[in-house]
């Protein structure tokens, strides 16, 4: 008897905790989205900081996850192929699979530290957008690389014998057969570093600096991100001067948490499509 | 003929890119430790990290405040985001119906994405008001920050403990709980303690939403209600305004040293628990 009312206890401790985690995020997103939402207007959207608007950010944000991607897409899904398609159990792999954990786990600011010193100063001489997309890069790959891998890990094995049995070469496999199936899944992962992309902060307030006026053009001048213009918004400028920065900065805000929201539901449309097809 | 040589290019080229992963790590290590180093050398090893002053304009640096407020901060953080943690995974694998774990899990994946700024922000309006910047107000976002890492890598392993043991535990009459507290969970616990591992290395990296309501004043903090600053508040703030070669910015680069080779600990631990888990 006194087993049972022990798991009432418990199981009851178990669901607080779901409850409190759903309303934990509420809050933070209701409470953004209530104090920022009258800040988007169309003036906010496509206006520079200095008639008040956040353009700047919104075509730093995009020029960044570009060069990001760009950079970290082929390098990530080189390694996932690696990994899945060529490695052994040995120590060169065992070496690998140790430096993309770590990687995963060093701090944005420690990437920060390194683009700074690396990129900024010694490659390209000033601390701008293409400094910080290298940065970003590295910092995003070992997301890319556990994320394509898995795609990979998910093509059946099947497809590859069928095509080897062909005659084809084990390149040709994986360039006709593997990669195309996994491609869904590749999809998803470059998302998901976009993802990180968007939100990272502290590695390019290091290695890119924050320069919120300036329309970025080319790759080698400062810019801004959203989540480094809030930041700036929130920070830099003492509220007591200007109140209407902090709505502006709960605006970037809104604006930063759709973009997660919508990406994280392109994510589960992917899987759960592909989920489907795989199933057929 | 070619297509043979592509099949050996294309070999040789993926193994590269799988290189590059160690090649930055090695690069990250390089670069800070050799910009660091004069500051090692010419204050000292054990006075940089006892030292309990940190002046520019005096040219001390001792970082031991930051080193405690970072410890007090993260021990603070996981002292309240493991038992809500570890209870919600223990929800989402074994107590939840189908449509609350729906809800839920969503839920965990938006936190992991939700920027750091913006947790920051939130601190700054809803939590600083109450107790001013201080340590406390740090824990409290902190908390709400690791939360997903603990909740989803915790959820993994207890879904990973093989269904006999849970079925041998019924079929022996335990209860539903009984089967969760006395045999999954056991089985369970070098998967959480990898979660706890990870959540402390999350903790210690956090930079932005940390320095937005900590307060950032550099002394040793006495209560949880006294301001201070972590190791990576130091180098947001003080990176952009420190003239490379100075001794301030060689100190900088040690202070990102030891936070490299606190993580890289934290790590090599999590990788050999993992390890020995799966094994």
């Amino acid at each position: 008897m006194r087993a049972r009312v022990t798991q009432k206890l418990a199981f009851g401790i178990t669901w607080a905790a779901g409850i409190i985690t759903v309303l934990v995020l509420v809050y933070i997103i209701g409470y953004v989205i209530a104090t920022g939402w009258r800040a988007i207007t169309p003036d906010f959207l496509f206006r520079p900081p200095s008639e008040g608007g956040i353009s700047t950010a919104i075509v730093g944000t995009i020029y960044i996850v570009v060069l990001t991607i760009a950079i970290a897409t082929p390098l990530g899904i080189g390694a996932a192929i690696y990994l899945t398609e060529y490695a052994t159990e040995n120590w060169i792999t065992r070496l690998v699979r140790y430096g993309i954990e770590t990687l995963a786990g060093v701090p944005s600011i420690v990437f920060g530290l390194f683009g700074f010193a690396l990129f900024a100063l010694s490659l390209l001489g000033t601390r701008c957008l293409l400094a910080g997309a290298l940065t970003l890069a590295c910092l995003v790959l070992p997301t890319m690389i556990r994320a394509s891998e898995e795609a990979i890990k998910a093509v059946p094995v099947s497809i590859r014998e069928a095509s080897l049995a062909l005659g084809a070469t084990r390149w040709q496999t994986i360039r006709h057969a593997v990669m195309p199936a996994a491609l869904p899944g590749v999809m998803t992962a470059i998302i998901l570093s976009i993802g990180r992309t968007v939100e990272e902060t502290a590695c390019l307030y290091v290695a890119m600096g924050i320069n919120p006026l300036n329309m970025p053009i080319s790759p080698l001048s400062g810019g801004t991100t959203l989540s480094l213009h809030l930041y700036y918004l929130a920070m830099e400028v003492p509220f007591t001067i200007e109140p209407m920065f902090m709505e502006k900065a709960m605006g970037t805000g809104v604006v930063l948490i759709l973009i997660i929201i919508i990406i994280n539901s392109l994510t589960h449309w992917i899987s759960s499509r592909y989920a489907a097809r795989m199933i057929r | 003929m070619s297509r043979y040589l592509v099949d050996k290019a294309g070999r040789r080229l993926v193994f590269l890119a799988a290189l590059v992963a160690i090649l930055i790590l090695l690069l990250i290590a390089l670069f800070t430790f050799k910009e660091g180093l004069p500051a090692f050398l010419k204050i000292g090893f054990v006075k940089f990290i006892f030292g309990t002053k940190w002046s520019v304009a005096g040219g001390e640096f001792g970082i031991l405040p930051f080193i405690l407020a970072s410890i007090y901060v993260t021990l603070g953080a996981l002292l309240l985001s493991v038992p809500l943690g570890v209870s919600c995974a223990i929800f989402l694998a074994e107590v939840a119906p189908h449509r609350a774990r729906e809800i839920v899990r969503p839920t965990v994946e938006l936190l992991v994405g939700i920027p750091s700024v913006v947790y920051g922000l939130v601190g700054m309006l809803v939590v600083v008001p109450r107790m001013g910047d201080s340590l406390l107000a740090a824990i409290i976002v902190l908390t709400v920050m690791v939360l997903p890492t603990i909740i989803s890598i915790s959820e993994d392993s207890l879904r990973a403990v093989p269904h006999g043991y849970k079925e041998g535990a019924l079929a022996l009459g335990a209860t539903h709980w009984q089967a969760i507290w006395h045999v999954m969970l056991p089985q369970a616990r070098s998967g959480i303690a990898t979660a706890v591992i990870l959540g402390m290395g999350r903790a210690i990296g956090e930079t932005m939403a940390m320095i937005m309501v900590i307060g950032n004043s550099i002394i040793i903090p006495t209560s949880p209600l006294s301001p201070a600053r972590t190791l990576t508040g130091t180098l947001a703030m003080e990176l952009g305004y420190a003239s490379p070669g100075s001794l301030h910015w060689s100190a900088l680069f040690a202070t990102g040293v030891v936070l490299f080779i606190l993580i890289l600990a934290l790590n090599s631990i999590a990788f050999i628990q993992r390890r020995e888990g799966e094994g």
